[in-house]
């Protein structure tokens, strides 16, 4: 009796799907190819042991004996997407359930969106199975060009996930920071000096009063380690001349660390980018002149500023919440065009890492963070997908609402219960 | 001799000539029913006869052959096989370790009335004037100079339907398009292809007119019941409509005034008019598929149906097809539900499954999209051979506009929309190397000369460009 009550209760904890994830014990994992994203380069029949949360060793030999293993074709670091809005909506169609941006806030460069973020929210444990555990998010600009505060996250799903707010101020210039502005990019352009000036003068700017040329105070505030270049300030930008531009800005301001982010036309001024220094991070689906400032988009600007030298994120613009996970189909369609594989491997893992200053991400190396992924099959590939994710040394669970609704309408069996006493 | 607009599914067209169809003396069978003012003009351009040998070719119907060949000749498929031998003067292309396939075909598609550059001038996808606009015709508004065209048929799609947006409930006919570059519509127009009606379930009408955001243009519907009164409303007026024309084909009372919505609404009751339903979720499909009963006309697909897979066994029994996304979720509350394995557990159940874009970047790849669902499908214990697959992609959606019995497999007597893949086109480094409608080489990857470049275009940036 007292057997049988013992064996349903463990039954029953074995079918909770939230249950706490496994500590982070000593596993290897076994690849028949290993991408490590370092000098190593990628190993054949390579090993990665880790232990409590970080990596120990990344080599060819054998597996140290007795330690669990976990065997796949092809090992990579945890994926890390760099620009995306997953976990600050749940449904971005309706206003209740999203939080990228606020239109009728008085606030702007100041808003945090690391204020809302939920780890619980269902995109995370979608993107987190198809291999990416780190995310980069950025809130959406809606009142003026200045967006807020962007965050980094771990996909784990767990409270503290956050593990750097503030990480970067992003600000949106080109057509639509000059329909933010007030309808012109002088109005845009504008906004963004006086913006800065306000930090600039700060004390004396603010001393009587609340508001800026541009910014409020706690805007002002809140833009300051931008403007110092103590933060990464990320910039969505498109068309050439809207590039050449913020080159020039940053020229003028060698202390500010930019990013761009769109850069559909990037290919045209690859060389100055290159010799600035600036990185891009871009979708590389885009090839249409979708607007007046797309019009040389074309699916090899990924190519063509890689080969110039400039480093080259690759991330899903159209779909960021939801449909981040599209990062890796994006980049293979990059390789496709022109791209070489190792470096759109390093568009989803090292250029990111850089970018954020994400030390012991995005590669595999002995004393990084034991964020890696084990494939069924060439990780760029579309009929391929992770068959374990390890984060902070922890096996994921690999299960989420959609996997749910999958395995309840496998069968459409209703003759004995509905389908709703299938969980 | 009467002078009658619609055929009430008589079969006849006695518009005077003005029927459906190029006019260039095709086939009888090729001349719709329905009275079409603006008829196709495309004719095939001028094609070789071609023979395609050493590949892997995938017949559309569910075969594969190794080491096989395709002969093309006068535009149309001649010969599928391993063992054909050119005839004189024939172009052969050696397509060893390449794959061919039929052309794609995207069932759902706005380019042209949604086109690049995205400007406000160029909105002309939606008649936002009231939920019911049967009256409107989506060719009306294609632009056939959208960059977007071409960027399709470099991704191997042959022929497309564009449909008006999803804004109302009657949202008006579709058309079924052949990706050709044209100077009009008409130019690209399927010859033959049935017209088509664009309906919408769920939340985009009711946001668009019952909250409307207390502005333009407001009404009903304010929700799903509203929807669905609407769509009643309309079919029995049409009804009546059918009734009248109907007598007077009989040859009983004066000839009724035309009216342009309940034309079209008539044309589905005699199945004339393909009715194609935006619908996300299992429920409302479920009360459309009773709704169409109640009228008497046929649903020839659901398009987006992220929930189809709660009602597979539904949608087959019925025996309409589902037109869906690999992946789309999330966003919007009717979207919430969207699983990866939707389109291989609606084609497991034995219902039509078809692969769609509803996008200009969608439709350059709708392969890829077709693979991720089978490897889903496949994680999921639903093994299906990437030949029986490649029906979501072509005879799947050839059979929802109508025109399966003329392009969609590399049957002999098809089309020769065909296209040469570099490699497995279910592999994401896979790009369509050559694309052929009705025989004519379209797009060619390695020469540049075959490869169109809109008026939009030149002079820009970019003109001509590697895309």
């Amino acid at each position: 009796m007292i057997r049988s009550l013992i064996s349903s209760l463990a039954l029953g904890l074995a079918g909770l799907s939230l249950a706490p994830a496994a500590a982070a014990e000593p596993v290897a994992i076994l690849g028949e190819k290993v991408w490590t994203g370092t000098a190593q380069g990628t190993l054949t029949n390579g090993v990665v042991v880790i232990d409590e949360g970080t990596i120990v060793s990344v080599g060819t030999g054998a597996a140290p004996a007795g330690m669990p293993q976990v065997k796949a074709k092809w090992v990579t670091p945890g994926l890390i997407s760099a620009f995306s809005r997953t976990g600050i909506t749940e449904v971005p169609g309706e206003q209740s359930a999203n939080d990228t941006g606020a239109s009728g806030s008085p606030f702007s460069a100041a808003l945090n969106a690391a204020d809302g973020f939920n780890p619980d929210a269902t995109p995370i444990a979608v993107t987190r199975l198809e291999g990416f555990t780190r995310i980069a998010v950025a809130p959406d600009a809606r009142a003026k060009l200045f967006a807020g505060q962007g965050f980094l996250a771990d996909t784990s799903g767990l409270p503290g996930s956050v593990f750097k707010e503030r990480a970067f101020a992003f600000i949106v210039l080109g057509e639509r920071g000059a329909s933010l502005s007030g309808g012109s990019r002088p109005a845009a352009w504008a906004a963004l000096r006086g913006a800065f000036d306000d930090v600039r003068f700060f004390t004396a700017r603010y001393m009587t009063h609340n508001d800026g040329n541009v910014l409020t105070r706690m805007d002002a505030q809140a833009f300051m380690p931008a403007v110092k270049g103590e933060q990464l300030i990320l910039i969505d930008a498109r068309r050439t001349s809207d590039l050449e531009a913020i080159i020039d800005f940053k020229q003028e301001n060698p202390m500010l660390k930019i990013a761009i982010v769109g850069a559909d036309e990037g290919w045209r001024v690859a060389d100055r980018l290159a010799a600035m220094k600036i990185p891009v991070i871009l979708d590389a689906f885009s090839n249409l002149p979708a607007s007046f400032s797309q019009l040389a988009a074309t699916s090899e600007n990924a190519a063509r500023l890689a080969k110039a030298g400039v480093p080259v994120a690759i991330v899903n613009l159209d779909d960021s919440s939801h449909q981040a996970r599209l990062a890796t189909q994006i980049a293979g369609n990059a390789v496709a065009n022109g791209l070489p594989f190792d470096t759109a491997m390093k568009a989803l893992t090292t250029v990111p890492a850089e970018i954020f200053g994400m030390s012991g991400l995005g590669v595999l190396a002995p004393g990084a963070c034991a964020d890696v992924v084990a494939w069924d099959g060439d990780p760029l590939e579309i009929t391929s997908a992770p068959t374990a994710v390890f984060i902070d040394g922890v096996s994921e669970p690999m299960e989420s609402r959609q996997t749910k609704l999958r395995d309840r309408y496998l069968s459409l069996d209703t003759s004995e219960r509905p389908l709703a006493y299938k969980h | 001799m009467k002078k009658l607009l619609w055929s009430a599914g008589l079969g006849v067209c006695l518009a005077l000539g003005a029927c459906g169809g190029s006019g260039d003396g095709k086939k009888k069978d090729d001349v719709s029913r329905v009275f079409d003012p603006f008829p196709s003009t495309y004719t095939a351009y001028p094609s070789a006869t071609t023979l395609i040998t050493n590949a892997t070719v995938l017949d559309g119907k569910g075969g594969l052959i190794e080491g096989g060949s395709v002969l093309i000749e006068a535009g149309q498929i001649k010969a599928v096989g391993t063992d054909l031998t050119a005839p004189d003067g024939a172009v052969t292309v050696n397509a060893e370790g390449k794959w061919v396939t039929p052309g794609i075909i995207d069932n759902h598609s706005h380019l042209g009335a949604y086109p690049s550059p995205g400007v406000e001038a160029h909105g002309d996808g939606n008649e936002v004037s009231g939920p019911v606009t049967a009256e409107v015709w989506v060719e009306h508004s294609v632009w056939p100079q959208d960059p977007g065209f071409t960027r399709a048929l470099a991704g191997g799609i042959t022929s497309l339907q564009i449909l008006p947006g999803s804004a109302n409930l009657f949202g008006g006919r579709g058309v079924v398009l052949k990706n050709v570059p044209a100077r009009s519509v008409q130019e690209m127009k399927f010859p033959g292809a049935p017209h088509t009606l664009k309906m919408a379930c769920g939340e985009n009408p009711k946001r668009v007119y019952g909250y409307g955001r207390g502005s333009f243009p407001g009404g009903a519907p304010f929700s799903r019941m509203g929807n669905v009164a609407g769509y009643r409303t309309a079919w029995i007026e049409a009804t009546e409509y059918k009734k009248k024309w109907d007598a007077f084909i009989a040859g009983e009372g004066d000839e009724p005034t035309r009216n342009l919505e309940l034309e079209t609404l008539a044309g589905a009751f005699s199945g004339d008019i393909l009715v194609h339903m935006h619908c996300y979720r299992a429920d409302e499909m479920a009360i459309i598929l009773d709704l169409s009963e109640e009228f008497g006309y046929k649903v020839a697909a659901f398009h987006h149906a992220v929930e189809a897979y709660k009602i597979a066994d539904k949608l087959a029994d019925y025996g309409t097809c589902s037109s869906m996304w690999a992946d789309w979720w999330g966003f919007k509350m009717e979207a919430y539900d969207g699983i990866r394995e939707n389109i291989p557990m609606v084609h497991n159940a034995g219902a039509c499954a078809i692969v769609h874009s509803d996008s200009d970047i969608g439709i350059q790849r709708l392969n890829q999209e077709a693979a991720k669902a089978w490897s889903d499908g496949k994680r999921a214990g639903i093994d299906i051979p990437i030949e029986v697959a490649w029906q979501w992609l072509s005879l799947n959606p050839a059979k929802s506009l109508g025109i399966d019995d003329k392009t969609g497999t590399l049957e002999p007597g098809k089309m020769a929309d065909v296209v040469i893949w570099s490699a497995n086109p279910f592999s994401v480094y896979a790009q369509a190397e050559q694309v052929y409608i009705d025989g004519a080489l379209m797009y060619d990857r390695n020469d540049p000369a075959i490869q169109p470049v809109m008026d939009f275009e030149l002079g820009q940036p970019g003109e001509g460009d590697n895309k």
